[in-house]
């Protein structure tokens, strides 16, 4: 009638369990019996063995113990996906449910949705708060299972290259792919033959519809690349060293030899911002409505596009910046500089929030996946390094290449293109968003020029390449995430979508306060005020109104409530808090000993002439 | 070589005609969603602002009376009809959804007094200061009648105020001492006395029916029960209360609105300690009615101001006020728990909405939606400085902010003054009094 859970223990000996069921529950009084009736002379160790499976089945055969009751919450408690084990059972009628329980979910589908994490404890909070902060944790558990079902709503799978058993996909050519693929898809291989007006820059915009290039001499022009019609083809009559879409693609950002200039699809020049100068990099932050700006004279700038003011001027004190790239995950600014070390900058602080000493020699490119777990970088030593951004920012590959990697960039699903010379190698990593792997390259490509640069475009395999001659759109299958969110960045959208979206878009557009190294470091507990808090209150109040009360013995009856013995019962109680006090600060006291300790003696260098002078 | 391009077909994502709804595929995967909470919290900030900016609660001011109102009365099974009683001794009975009086009787000589209507909403009963107690018909009388009441009894002494027993025929007044009526009698089953001031109200327990509960003059709060026919027991407080309200969905739970500005939550089987202490009035509070959820109540005070607490919360959630209205004698919360009329001493009955920002009329589906979804992001950003700030503003008369400013510098140095006693005395000599403590003098049994 009753499943029991059986994780855990392994169920008892069949032998055993027959025996059991076929007795009556005894008492333990009538145990003396027992080893006589079963017979077969058990050694002691078995009677105790027999002994245990009794008392097993004892609890089996109530119901309602209350053990019973309390295995079975545990059970609920642990995954939903072992929900499903018991078996089927009959209704009334005695159809059979052929999918009892709730649906199954995958635990690693919905460990993505999970937002909290479990493994750090809870702060230690009044009861109240804490059976608030259970109940929001079973709402999220709760809710991730539903988010990961809904996946199986997706519509789309993402492409994919595989060679035949010992053949390299690198060798792969591009004619070979576009003959394989559909003609929808072979269209989007396509090569710009533009001599004329220099090396290109180009972007893609959020939705990967839109496409803006931009010559060294001048030439600006911004296509719907997909079904090829040009938006506007303008000469602006001036060196451009980088362009960028912003939030929309109706506005266009162009950092010309002097200033900064912003077109609209038409192009008519819209603004001139002649605060910021000499720009050499150009990044759009799209939530929170920013263009960071990297300037030759050493500024990073932050410019609000929705009002139109400049939110922060960082003065980066490295000379000049030449290599930036924006972590999709927080909004943070990555500065490559010419002594190998990256800095990492947010609109509200002045200083760098983090420098990561990278390479030996300059560092010529830095990207970022859009999980921001890793970060690329290359550097003029030919080193190609991929960092950890989350926690230690420790190298966690690396390889030299025979020449130097000039250009980077992550897909959505992480893979990673890097431009050297004329030639682009992509690697990837097993599954979506890991780490690329360096060894092999999944796809290579030989471009007319030299790469100027570099970017995969959003929900589509594409990656485009802007060289000396021209553009290169190249397939890349299995870079693109396939399944877009409509209500966030939709390539299909009308209109009147777009114009919907911009609203809700400006609406929550994020302040440039809050970006900071933790995206999520807003909806956790703020401890140092809460003990500033706390510390003002108790000033405030005079007494601490959250301490615990001192020990009261409670009167004890039978005339062992003697006013002595009740001082003894508080004495005691007193002496155990002070040991553990006194207990609780040697530790303390060890632990930091042992840290001087450590700290004292640098292991794995050799002593050196000076260290004597070290106090 | 396997190779798979994406290649999507934009039949699956552009709808077909215009007369189509817009296709919108969804994925719900956290990486194509960066910057959740800081998005989250801009849309708690922006719903925030926009409650702020919707909160107009004034609907409608009923004018007609000639004297100030003394006494409002639900009726138990019309949303739309309140009766009024005021100092010159007129009821009315008005209609909300018209916004207008329906009937004038002139009642009592003197002051209205008291009124309640009858739990079946056909008639309902008046005492005024003219010693009598009337049982009136709720429907007005026929073509060529004259408008008499159905009964009236003459009693001895001024009656202060009346209820209705929520079940059966019997009603409480209460002047001198407490009297349980019969309808069907001209004198009293019995009467009960605890002490010898006047007693200002009477109210019936709405769950367990045969209790119920007085205040009087002297400073007490009594409890009896009808069958007993004895006074169960009593709360002396600091200084005297005005009314009193049970909870409608928690038995033993009354709120006693009192003359030192606070009023205070009971639990019945243990009045020593008040479950709680509403503080945040600046003047006498007048009047207090429960919500039918029994979640919050609203007071009326002298201060000219009337306020919504929560049952569990010392301060109030809201704060209503306009130019003209002057001391608030009478307040009550209707039925369908939306809105809440006010009496005042310039003649006229307020219609205010119980949410401030609340959208009246039918909403789509959509807008329902979206009023939940921005309901629970203020609920869960509610303690950040930046939204608290906005949401707990209020623009307070001149008169209501100075006090508070005065209360609050009085309230300080009093609490200086124990501080100092307590640093400069014995341990142990000067206590700690919590606030709940400080207002209850004594229980009787």
């Amino acid at each position: 009638m009753e499943t029991v859970p059986r994780t855990g223990r392994g169920p008892p000996p069949k032998k055993n369990k027959l025996q059991a069921k076929r007795k009556k529950p005894r008492r333990y009084w009538e145990e003396e019996t027992a080893p006589a009736a079963a017979g077969a002379s058990p050694g002691p160790p078995r009677k105790r063995k027999t002994n245990l499976a009794l008392h097993r089945q004892r609890q089996k055969n109530s119901p309602n113990s209350k053990k019973s009751w309390l295995s079975k919450k545990s059970q609920f408690k642990k995954k939903s996906r072992e929900l499903k084990k018991p078996g089927p059972q009959r209704s009334l009628s005695g159809a059979q449910d052929p999918f009892p329980g709730p649906a199954p979910v995958p635990v690693e589908v919905a460990r993505k949705f999970c937002r909290i994490d479990k493994s750090k404890t809870l702060p230690h909070s009044l009861p109240k708060t804490r059976s608030k902060l259970e109940v929001a944790e079973a709402v999220e558990e709760e809710i991730s299972a539903i988010a990961a079902r809904s996946e199986l709503l997706l519509a789309e799978e993402p492409g994919f290259l595989e060679g035949e058993d010992g053949e390299d996909t690198a060798k792969v050519r591009q004619a070979d792919i576009v003959e394989a693929v559909d003609i929808a898809s072979a269209a989007k291989h396509f090569d710009l033959n533009l001599r004329q007006f220099g090396p290109y820059r180009l972007n893609y915009s959020r939705t990967g519809r839109h496409l803006a290039l931009g010559g060294r001499r001048g030439h600006v022009a911004a296509l719907d690349w997909v079904t090829k019609k040009l938006m506007c083809e303008i000469n602006v009559m001036e060196a451009v060293r980088d362009i960028q879409f912003l939030h929309s693609e109706a506005l266009l950002a162009v950092a010309e030899n002097r200033w900064l200039h912003i077109y609209d699809n038409q192009g008519i020049e819209l603004h001139c911002v002649r605060r910021c100068d000499r720009v050499t990099r150009l990044e759009f932050l799209p939530f929170h409505f920013l263009l960071a700006t990297a300037s030759e004279t050493g500024f990073l700038t932050y410019l609000d596009v929705s009002v139109g003011k400049i939110v922060a001027a960082l003065n980066a004190r490295a000379g000049r910046l030449r290599v930036m790239a924006q972590n999709p995950y927080n909004a943070v600014i990555h500065l490559g500089h010419s002594n190998g070390t990256v800095s990492l900058w947010s609109p509200s602080v002045q200083e760098p929030l983090a420098k990561i000493l990278c390479h030996r020699g300059g560092l010529q490119a830095v990207a970022v996946d859009s999980t921001g777990t890793y970060m690329a970088t290359s550097g003029l030593d030919h080193q190609l390094k991929v960092f950890d951004l989350r926690g230690t920012f420790q190298p966690l590959s690396a390889r030299t290449l025979p020449q130097g990697a000039g250009h980077l960039a992550f897909s959505q699903r992480g893979l990673l293109a890097a431009g050297m010379g004329d030639v682009v190698n992509v690697w990837a990593g097993q599954g979506k968003a890991s780490l690329p792997s360096l060894e092999q390259p999944y796809l290579t490509h030989r471009v007319a020029g030299p790469v100027h640069s570099l970017q995969f475009c959003p929900f589509e395999d594409v990656l485009g390449i802007g060289h000396s001659v021209g553009i290169t759109s190249m397939l890349v299958p299995g870079a693109a995430e396939p399944n877009f969110d409509g209500l966030e960045s939709n390539p299909y959208r009308s209109r009147k979508q777009r114009q919907e979206w911009e609203v809700k878009a400006l609406l929550e557009k994020v302040p440039a306060e809050l970006i900071c190294l933790n995206p999520r470091a807003l909806a956790e507990v703020d401890l140092i005020s809460l003990e500033q808090q706390k510390k003002e209150r108790i000033e405030r109040l005079g007494f601490d109104p959250e301490a615990k009360a001192p020990f009261q013995p409670k009167p004890k009856q039978k005339g062992r409530s003697s006013t002595a013995s009740l001082v003894r019962r508080k004495k005691k109680v007193q002496g155990q808090e002070h040991r553990d006090k006194v207990r609780q600060s040697l530790e303390e006291q060890q632990q930091q000993q042992q840290q001087q300790k450590q700290k004292a003696k640098p292991t794995g260098t050799q002593l050196s002439a000076l260290d004597r002078f070290v106090r | 070589m396997k190779v798979k391009m994406l290649s999507r077909n934009p039949d699956n994502y552009v709808r077909e005609t215009k007369l189509d709804l817009q296709r919108v595929p969804r994925n719900y995967d956290p990486t194509l969603h960066p910057f959740e909470v800081p998005r989250e919290y801009v849309r708690a900030l922006n719903a925030t602002k926009l409650e702020r900016v919707f909160a107009k609660p004034f609907l409608a001011s009923l004018d007609g009376h000639r004297d100030g109102v003394n006494c409002l009365a639900k009726h138990p099974k019309s949303l739309a009809t309140v009766l009024s009683g005021a100092c010159d001794g007129e009821v009315r009975i008005w209609n909300l959804t018209k916004r207008k009086c329906i009937r004038t009787i002139q009642a009592h000589e003197g002051f209205v007094r008291g009124i309640c209507t009858r739990f079946c909403g056909t008639s309902f009963f008046t005492v005024g200061d003219d010693k009598t107690v009337k049982q009136w018909k709720m429907d007005g009388p026929g073509y060529g009648e004259e408008e008499e009441p159905l009964h009236t009894i003459l009693g001895k002494t001024v009656y202060t105020g009346i209820d209705h027993h929520w079940k059966d025929p019997a009603f409480a007044t209460c002047g001198q001492q407490v009297d349980i009526w019969d309808e069907q009698r001209t004198s009293p089953i019995c009467s009960m006395t605890w002490g010898f001031d006047s007693i200002n109200s009477v109210k019936f327990n709405p769950i367990e029916t045969f209790l119920l509960g007085s205040c009087a003059s002297d400073r007490n709060i009594v409890l009896y029960d009808m069958r007993q026919a004895t006074p169960l027991k009593k709360v002396i407080l600091d200084m005297r209360t005005n009314t009193i309200c049970w909870n409608p969905m928690e038995a033993f739970i009354f709120t006693a609105a009192n003359e030192d500005y606070n009023l205070y939550t009971f639990d019945m089987r243990a009045l020593d300690t008040p479950v709680m202490v509403h503080m945040d009035h600046v003047s006498a509070v007048l009047d207090v009615d429960y919500c039918p959820t029994g979640k919050e109540f609203v007071s009326a005070s002298f201060d000219k101001s009337i306020r919504i607490f929560p049952v569990d919360k010392s301060r109030s959630r809201e704060v209503y006020h306009t130019r003209r209205m002057q001391h608030v004698i009478c307040v009550c919360w209707t039925a369908d728990s939306r809105y809440i009329m006010c009496g005042s001493d310039e003649m006229n009955i307020r219609l205010w909405k119980a949410h401030a920002s609340e959208k009246l009329g039918v909403l789509a589906s959509r807008e329902r939606a979206a009023q939940d979804y921005n309901r629970k992001l203020k609920e869960k950003f509610q303690h950040y400085p930046q939204i608290r700030r906005i949401a707990c503003h209020r623009h307070l008369p001149k008169s209501i902010y100075s006090q508070i400013q005065e209360q609050r510098v009085m309230r300080e140095a009093r609490r200086r003054k124990e501080l100092n006693r307590r640093k400069h005395s014995k341990p142990g000599s000067v206590p700690v009094v919590s606030e709940r403590k400080k207002h209850v003098l004594a229980v009787v049994k």
